[in-house]
């Protein structure tokens, strides 16, 4: 990969990022998430996670933004046309928003305090990120936490049904 | 193999959450407010992914598993919480919701 092709979905990502944030319509909204989960699921790909990648378009993409987008369309949400703050709240968000980045960097690309920050990547073995070596690490080290989830997953069910279940009178 | 350093990916990762912290704070609609920590969730695993990538290591793909399993839990219970309130109070604008206010 070389860099001009990061550079280019870097900037996609940004766009479809800012577009989620300053869509006023909520649907939109939810159509630039999927554009950029997209996107990050290439990301995935250059840096050899392809089952993380595919999981990301199916479970993300697939799954989460669909829910999603059924709950809009049943809300029946339209156009706000107060979608921001107010002009205050928005100042010191950006001001916020612009330390924290700073931060951030800071951390990212200070050369001496941070070895990884330097030198590229080296070459990976074959089989790194493939459906078989993530699932043994799945199975075998993290095979409590993997469990645990499926606990999770019931609980989020029972819970969401619970929640959105009308009141019997 | 890949010219690319691992500091721009966690650049970008960066800037992806940092802009979803913004949509957080400046949004006044719960559920753009709840697309942006989605969008938070996923630059975060970005960061994972690459970190694997850099150590050689599978542990930041597994984690990324787990945090895309906690996203959809997540995003279950939310939308119930939102659905259950939206029938009360006819609204999805955060400022209206105050019934948590102390």
């Amino acid at each position: 990969m070389s860099p001009v092709v990061f550079g280019i979905l870097a900037v996609l990502l940004m766009v479809s990022a800012f577009g989620v944030v300053l869509q006023s319509s909520p649907v939109r909204s939810a159509l630039s998430l999927v554009v950029t989960l997209f996107l990050i699921a290439v990301m995935f790909l250059l840096l050899d996670a392809p089952l993380v990648a595919v999981l990301q378009v199916a479970v993300y993409a697939g799954a989460i933004v669909v829910l999603f987008l059924f709950v809009i369309m049943l809300l029946n949400l339209q156009d706000e046309p107060r979608a921001m703050a107010r002009a205050s709240i928005l100042f010191s968000a950006v001001l916020l928003g612009s330390l924290f980045l700073l931060a951030l960097l800071r951390l990212f690309i200070a050369p001496n305090r941070v070895r990884f920050g330097v030198g590229m990547m080296s070459a990976v073995s074959p089989d790194f990120g493939s459906v078989g070596s993530l699932g043994a690490q799945l199975f075998t080290r993290h095979l409590l936490a993997f469990e645990v989830t499926s606990i999770l997953l019931l609980v989020a069910i029972i819970g969401a049904v619970v929640l959105a279940k009308r009141r019997l009178a | 193999m890949t010219p690319v350093p691992i500091s721009w990916f966690l650049i970008l990762g960066a800037v992806l959450f940092t802009i979803g912290t913004l949509g957080v704070m400046i949004r006044r609609n719960v559920i753009v407010i709840f697309l942006s920590i989605e969008l938070m969730l996923n630059a975060v695993n970005l960061v994972f992914v690459s970190f694997a990538r850099q150590l050689h290591s599978m542990d930041g793909q597994v984690i990324v598993f787990f945090v895309m399993t906690v996203a959809a839990a997540e995003a279950a219970v939310g939308l119930a919480i939102i659905i259950s309130v939206f029938r009360n109070r006819e609204t999805v604008n955060v400022d209206e919701f105050n019934l948590l206010h102390w």
